[in-house]
């Protein structure tokens, strides 16, 4: 077995030995230590694809398999790993074993729910290591319907209808991709040979003009919902708001960074020359992604609510960032997608677990939380001011990043969105600082709130290891972004040419 | 013509030993001993299956009226599989004291249509084409109206056996024009005849299509199929939505590919419209119903127009994948269908709203239920997902992309109405869910073939690549 498939193999072990236990702590017994091995075999992955690097190995993807599998269309299982996808991994295992952590205490139907929770990050974990179209898309398909499930049934509020209008939308967003893809498949082999769904294969083509023209509103749409593109970001505030903490976790963390490595790693990679022409058009939208997602956020009371509008504006950042297309911005996209994915994750398990004490999630209700749960009141803080861009944490490294590059365009247009998307920043403190003041400071509004308990163990775990990285991103992130840079190179050349 | 030819008709020969065998048994027992009829049916299905997949030669008999292809033989296993487990889906329904009587008439006719059907996919030219379609078709109203003490059975009996009456008229006047211009009902014969764009072939194709498509139930010939597919025993709607569709949807295939070869740009504009219509509105009505068995009607309606997109291609490509979809789509429909018809025969419970907390007190079912719909929806990993992505990459070949993107939205629309039960069963609460029922080992036997097949024969890439390797294209 090689080490890439044991990514996929591994949550499937860990599936079917959920299946022997009987109840809740079988149940999360065995999704810790399935998880708990993922997260280290992420690491080992991670020093292994170092290692390789270091020795000299300059592929485009290292780790590479392949097995033929539908083959009169060309389906290979192609599986391999650059730097980004090692990043994008070793946040999913990190994601993944927080948010078991975080569900630790999940009483109705545990076992369907660690199931569903664990098929849902085996997808991404497959969307990930996928160099072959075809099966990237089936991961990502399998990763996005246990979400009916798991907001469905273990949901709260009006769960139902977010579950349904999530559903379809990301399913609609599955749509235009097929569409997106097959166009891709048939005009990749231009000069009349073997058709492909490689895509290594495809980027050494050059695809007609026209045709680029064409598919690329379809999958850079298609992957655009996922990643809460504007105006097709209106499923995320509803589906977070009603998810069950470990799924809110887990896609805003995660599945939502799938939209934005599909977008560059699919669209603008394999069909360059209408990214180049059509990136004005996604620009603006994104800049109002981030803008609206901002302002958004400044009015909501629901906890949740305020962090999917946020989100929507953080992720509007990644997306915003690749259509700058230079290597510092895109750069900055995927370590922004790395930190939101880390804080995210870390707000929401903040608001599962203060939701769980308070069983109210507005924020007028509550004040004065300091006082009572001063670790996870700690905790909050960190994590907002690792949201808000506070140097020596994530935030503050990827926005840096985004904006120097942002800014290495000297016309006026691009100037202009930078500038918007740039003072979002601002308004990022203002409902962030908004939300700590009233929820962690003042005086104890409800009396009944003196008698609540800080956090347990498992909840300690699940936070620590997220500030952990978020620290870690935040005070050392040269390895990160040297492993992402070098791995970026082949993405911006081929963009750069199509721009000449 | 020797003695050995006549094994190219060897499923045809082995059913209709199996018929006769049925037939002698029926006579040779009396009342009590009725209960070796339903085992032995199986048992016999279950050696001709077998059988039917033995290597085969091909061949045509009786100066070509009938054909033994490979994919001809393929498509014959395909529907005894299908058969096989509505045979065992069906024992509980069949061994109920009402019908314990009559037993053995279900098992001999249910095995006449399916003979009338090989000899219609075998058919080399139109009167055994025609031939197979009338044997297929009017045994199969009398099995509708098998519980023939309920109205609605009896209704949709004649139901069914009126609207293939003119059905099958439009397509004989069809037929008939063929014949008038060309002097021949050879299918070999009539596509070299037919040359150029003569108004009168071209009505005649436009005859024979419409007559096709009531068959395969497509828009605007669809009518009589959620009003038969409800009032008919379940076991006959699941043979109806998926044998007989299937069959029919091959053979269609084939003819168009064959003798209307010349017509191809005529025939795939009045598909292009006819799939967009098919699927649009058996997805919209499947939206507002209740009754399961209608629900899976219209569902079965909308899947029929994603079969058209595979045929429209005309590629051996596209055969394949029309092929195959019949395949994953037998296997998918009979998962639901088994479930449905477990639960009905078990509780009398038919609509959607009484599947409600099911999974609490039945998991194994309900979790069989959504893995079947989730197939029906086309999401991974199961089968479905593989059948609906071959069949658009199959239409994609031939630029018919906004088709595709037609057929995706649909997809979308339909993903709704598939997720309803299953939102029944797992999210909404009851007061009084279906209670626990321990399920007999024959039912769980068919619905487990059914369940592992639709998971196998998606990952399974051989199967796809061997149908492949029979198909032929214009």
């Amino acid at each position: 077995m090689d080490i890439l498939s044991l990514f996929v193999v591994v949550p499937i072990l860990t599936m079917i030995g959920i299946l022997f236990t009987k109840d809740l702590k079988g149940a999360r017994m065995v999704s810790a230590i399935g998880m708990g091995i993922q997260l280290l075999m992420s690491f080992n992955l991670l020093f292994q694809y170092i290692a390789e690097r270091k020795a000299g190995n300059t592929a485009e993807m290292v780790f590479t398999k392949s097995y033929v599998w539908f083959q009169s269309f060309n389906i290979h299982y192609d599986i391999g790993v650059d730097g980004i996808a090692v990043a994008m991994i070793m946040l999913t295992s990190i994601v993944v074993f927080a948010g078991v952590f975080s569900s630790w205490m999940t009483k109705e139907l545990p076992r369907e729910f660690f199931i569903s929770l664990i098929l849902l990050s085996s997808g991404v974990f497959g969307f990930f290591i996928s160099l072959d179209m075809f099966t990237m898309f089936l991961f990502y398909e399998l990763a996005v319907i246990p979400m009916y499930l798991l907001i469905g049934l273990w949901g709260s509020g009006n769960k139902e209808y977010s579950a349904m209008k999530l559903t379809l939308m990301l399913m609609g967003g599955s749509a235009l991709l097929i569409l997106g893809l097959l166009g891709i498949y048939f005009h990749s082999a231009p000069d009349g040979g073997q058709l492909t769904f490689n895509i290594i294969e495809i980027s050494k083509i050059s695809i007609p003009h026209d045709t680029q023209m064409f598919f690329f509103p379809f999958l850079f749409v298609g992957f655009g919902v996922l990643g809460a593109l504007f105006p097709f970001h209106t499923w995320s505030p509803d589906g977070h708001a009603s998810a069950p903490t470990a799924v809110s976790m887990l896609h805003a963390g995660v599945l939502m960074k799938l939209g934005g490595y599909g977008c560059f790693r699919v669209a603008m990679f394999l069909l360059p020359d209408a990214a180049q022409e059509m990136g004005w058009l996604f620009l603006i939208l994104t800049t109002v992604s981030v803008v609206y997602g901002a302002f958004g956020a400044i009015w909501q009371k629901d906890l949740k609510y305020i962090n999917a509008y946020s989100s929507v504006s953080h992720c509007g950042l990644v997306i915003f960032a690749l259509l700058m297309m230079n290597k510092t911005s895109m750069d900055g996209a995927i370590l922004q997608m790395i930190s939101h994915g880390l804080m995210t994750a870390l707000f929401f398990a903040l608001i599962g677990m203060i939701y769980g004490r308070t069983h109210t999630r507005n924020i007028f209700e509550m004040g004065g939380l300091m006082k009572v749960i001063p670790f996870i009141s700690v905790v909050y803080v960190i994590a907002g001011l690792a949201s808000l861009g506070l140097p020596g944490l994530s935030g503050f490294v990827a926005e840096m990043t985004i904006f120097v590059g942002s800014f290495q365009h000297a016309d006026t247009f691009h100037r202009v969105c930078t500038i918007l998307a740039a003072s979002a920043i601002v308004v990022t403190a203002v409902y962030i600082l908004r939300v700590v003041g009233i929820l962690l400071f003042g005086p104890v509004k409800n009396p009944e709130f003196n008698h609540l308990q800080d956090a347990t163990w498992f909840e300690k775990v699940s936070m620590i290891t997220l500030v952990v990285s978020i620290v870690i991103i935040g005070f050392a992130p040269l390895w990160l972004s040297e492993i992402i840079r070098d791995s970026l190179t082949p993405i911006v050349e081929r963009l750069a040419l199509a721009g000449n | 013509m020797s003695f050995e030819s006549l094994l190219l008709m060897r499923h045809e020969l082995v059913l209709l030993l199996a018929i006769v065998l049925l037939l002698i048994a029926e006579i040779g027992t009396n009342d009590s001993q009725k209960s070796i009829i339903s085992p032995l049916a199986i048992i016999l299905f279950a050696l001709h299956t077998i059988v039917g997949f033995l290597p085969l030669q091909e061949g045509s008999l009786f100066g070509g009226m009938f054909n033994t292809t490979n994919i001809v033989a393929t498509m014959k296993n395909i529907l005894n599989l299908g058969v096989l487990i509505i045979l065992l889906q069906s024992w509980k329904w069949l061994n109920s004291p009402e019908n314990k009587v009559k037993v053995s008439e279900f098992y001999i006719v249910l095995f006449s249509t399916l003979l009338g059907m090989f000899y219609m996919i075998s058919a080399g030219d139109f009167l055994m084409f025609y031939i197979g379609l009338e044997i297929a078709t009017i045994p199969l109203a009398a099995l509708a109206a098998f519980n023939r003490h309920e109205n609605k059975s009896a209704e949709a009996g004649i139901k069914l056996l009126l609207s293939s009456a003119l059905s099958s008229g439009i397509l004989l006047y069809g037929i008939s024009m063929i014949y008038g211009t060309t002097g021949s009902i050879y299918f070999a014969e009539i596509s070299q005849s037919i040359s150029g764009f003569q108004p009168i072939q071209v009505m005649a194709m436009i005859f024979f299509f419409s007559g096709m498509a009531f068959k395969i139930s497509l828009v605007p010939f669809h009518l009589w199929t959620a009003d038969v597919y409800e009032g008919a025993p379940i076991s006959i709607t699941s043979y109806l939505s998926v044998i007989s569709k299937g069959a029919a949807a091959f053979i269609f295939m084939v003819i168009l590919f064959t003798v209307f070869k010349i017509f191809t740009p005529v025939w795939q504009d009045m598909m292009t419209a006819i799939a967009i219509l098919t699927m649009t509105i058996g997805n919209l009505f499947a939206l507002r119903q209740n009754n399961l068995k209608r629900y899976l009607a219209f569902s079965s309606i909308a899947q029929a127009g994603f079969i058209l997109l595979g045929i429209i291609s005309g590629t051996a490509t596209g055969m394949a994948t029309v092929v195959y979809f019949i395949l994953v789509y037998i296997f998918s429909n009979l998962s639901a269908f088994g479930v449905v018809s477990i639960i009905s025969a078990y509780t009398g419970k038919d609509s959607i709203s009484d599947l409600d907390g099911m999974y609490k007190t039945n998991p194994k079912l309900s979790l069989a239920l959504t893995l079947a719909l989730f197939s029906l929806a086309g999401i991974p990993p199961v089968a479905g997902f593989f059948g609906k992505f071959f069949l658009f990459t199959a239409a994609a070949e031939k630029d018919f992309y906004i088709l595709v993107l037609i057929a995706l939205l649909n997809t979308i629309v339909s993903l709704y109405y598939y997720l309803m039960p299953v939102k029944a069963m797992f999210i909404n609460k009851s007061e009084s869910p279906i209670a626990y029922f321990k399920t007999d080992k024959i039912s769980q036997l068919g619905l487990a073939i059914s369940i592992i097949g639709m998971v196998v024969i998606g990952f399974a890439s051989p199967i796809y690549e061997t149908i492949l390797s029979f198909c032929f294209g214009i």
